[in-house]
């Protein structure tokens, strides 16, 4: 009994020890096995990681171009009409006005309401280098007889040759003053565009034909063009205003009108201009006593903080018996505009004018008026005018005097 | 007049062509910084378009805009319509400043002096206020009204930009 329980205990204990020396040899097994899962493992996050960050790479694409998607939806609109939309721009200006001016001249007294423009304009990219610009004007707002007008103000292919040279052709505006081409309401002061700018330069004054713009440098710029010229009439005293041609069916284009200004711009807040035309024949043939017309005109425009300062001359020779006899031969007219802007909503101006379409003989014939008023901007683009208005004139002549109320905006 | 119409022409059709936009782009980063850095994408969220709208009146025509950031300073490529044409401006703000403000492609058929140095440099240094605008008066240019004020947004903008990047939310 006891030599089997010895047995049984020899057995335990080499059991035992077999046990125990061979448990390395299992551990270093397993230390493989599992190493070799690890290495798997490894192997597998690194094909994953690899994965997600193409899968990664691939979102980036993918939110790169729906961005840019969401951008020409943000910009065109639809895409149907994307490239269309993207190139083409709308705006618009109006003014309103309403003149209250007691007359005791033959014209009588002036009480009107009267939507005096509502302009659309529409411009084009072609290219880069190529664009379209245009101005629709109805005046008066409606139109029936010789009541109100329809015009087309401008419309012209512009061509930017480079930095410092563009080019354009067909309805433009004559590169004069400094309303003629700026009379969005909200940028200058006064109900009613100044009489000197009206009945001299005259404003808005657009002819048909072509012109250059060069950049100098320094703040230099040239502007030169050859448009359609006047057709005078010695049934309007060969006032310069009457002599447009407006650019109606039949617009004669017998002799052009050359013009030039030189113009300085090279510290902000500061424009000096002088603008030269030439003209052959003023009456495009059509009156033998009437010849060639020279127009010198020169303004400066200053702005310093809340102060701004405008001042203008202008001055026509016209040649020929014809306007001589009348005094047409020289029309000429000035006027200055001091004004201080209070804040951005409120201006406040005082301008005098003075000009005479029939300066070249003895005869009075020169008109003055003093403008004192106020601007107010609710919105930048949208204005509300108010100014009083005081006229002189020749004897027997209309003399407007009491004040006018306005609404303007652009967009 | 026809020949100096000609003349002209032979004096200023031979300099170079209007080099494109992403070219100027470039020139204005080269200047900007002196090792140009990557380019980086603001997100347009809700909240940056509300505080762009109180500066345009109007949302940004986009879902996102890149800028360039290195270290205190970013550099924008904006635009903004001035009457007819869009403006593409290049503007850098340092320290929540103005730097430089360059007229990277001006379409409008009038008021290219805006493109002046002697205009531009106006910006140079200028801040918001608390009320969005500009701490610096910027004189105009008789006929580029709207120009003048499309820049002036512009400038305000970058500057609200920058303040967004810096401080990861818009004010």
């Amino acid at each position: 009994m006891s030599k089997q329980l010895n047995l049984v205990a020899y057995k335990a204990i080499a059991v035992f020890l077999l046990t125990c020396f061979a448990a390395p040899a299992w551990a270093d097994a397993s230390m493989e096995d599992r190493l070799k899962a690890m290495e798997q493992r490894l192997d597998s996050l690194e094909q994953e990681n690899l994965t997600l960050k193409r899968q990664l790479q691939t979102t980036d694409q993918k939110v790169e171009v729906t961005g840019e998607q969401i951008d020409k939806i943000a910009t065109q609109g639809v895409p149907s009409k994307a490239a269309w939309a993207e190139k083409t721009q709308f705006g618009g200006y109006g003014e309103m006005s309403l003149n209250q001016l007691h007359n005791g001249g033959p014209s009588g007294n002036v009480n009107q309401i009267d939507f005096t423009r509502f302009v659309l304009f529409t411009g084009h990219e072609f290219n880069d280098q190529l664009s379209f610009r245009s101005e629709l004007e109805v005046e008066h707002a409606h139109l029936e007889g010789n009541k109100g007008e329809l015009e087309v103000e401008q419309a012209y292919l512009n061509y930017n040759f480079n930095d410092r040279l563009s080019g354009r052709a067909g309805i433009i505006l004559v590169p004069v003053g400094i309303l003629n081409e700026t009379h969005e309401p909200p940028t200058f002061y006064g109900v009613d565009r100044n009489p000197v700018e009206t009945n001299i330069i005259p404003t808005t004054w657009f002819e048909s034909g072509a012109g250059l713009t060069t950049h100098l440098g320094s703040g230099f710029t040239v502007d030169s063009t050859v448009t359609t010229g006047f057709k005078a009439d010695a049934a309007d005293n060969y006032g310069v205003r009457e002599a447009r041609q407006e650019q109606f069916q039949g617009t004669l284009a017998r002799n052009p009108a050359y013009t030039a200004r030189l113009k300085w711009a090279g510290i902000p807040g500061v424009e000096l201009a002088s603008t030269v035309q030439y003209q052959a024949d003023i009456t495009q043939g059509l009156d033998a006593t009437a010849g060639g017309a020279i127009l010198l005109e020169t303004h400066a425009v200053l702005n310093r903080g809340p102060f701004a300062l405008k001042a203008l001359y202008a001055n026509w020779n016209l040649k020929g018996s014809g306007p001589a006899s009348v005094g047409a031969n020289k029309q000429n007219g000035w006027y200055v505009e001091p004004a201080y802007k209070f804040s951005e909503q409120w201006g406040v101006f005082a301008r005098y004018n003075r000009w005479d379409n029939q300066a070249g003989d003895v005869i009075d014939s020169r008109f003055s008026q003093s403008n004192l008023g106020v601007n107010y901007w609710p919105h930048p683009d949208v204005v509300v005018k108010f100014d009083v208005q005081n006229q002189k004139s020749p004897a027997g002549q209309d003399a407007f005097n009491g004040f006018n109320v306005g609404l303007g905006y652009q967009f | 007049m026809v020949r100096f119409f000609l003349l002209t022409l032979l004096v200023f059709l031979s300099p170079a062509w209007s080099a494109d936009q992403e070219a100027e782009t470039a020139r204005f980063l080269s200047e900007t910084f002196s090792q140009p850095p990557a380019t980086d994408t603001l997100w347009l969220t809700n909240e940056v378009q509300s505080a762009i709208h109180s500066v345009l009146e109007h949302d940004y025509p986009a879902a996102r805009l890149r800028y360039w950031r290195d270290g205190q300073r970013t550099a924008w490529v904006l635009e903004e319509i001035g009457k007819e044409m869009p403006i593409t401006v290049g503007i850098s703000v340092n320290n929540g400043a103005v730097e430089r403000v360059s007229i990277l492609a001006y379409r409008e058929s009038r008021g290219w002096e805006v493109k002046s140095p002697a205009f531009t440099a106006q910006f140079n240094g200028a801040k918001l206020t608390p009320q969005l605008t500009l701490d610096h008066n910027i004189d105009g240019i008789s006929g580029a009204t709207l120009s003048v004020r499309a820049l002036t947004r512009l400038a305000r903008l970058a500057i609200l930009l920058h303040n967004t990047v810096m401080n990861g939310h818009a004010p």
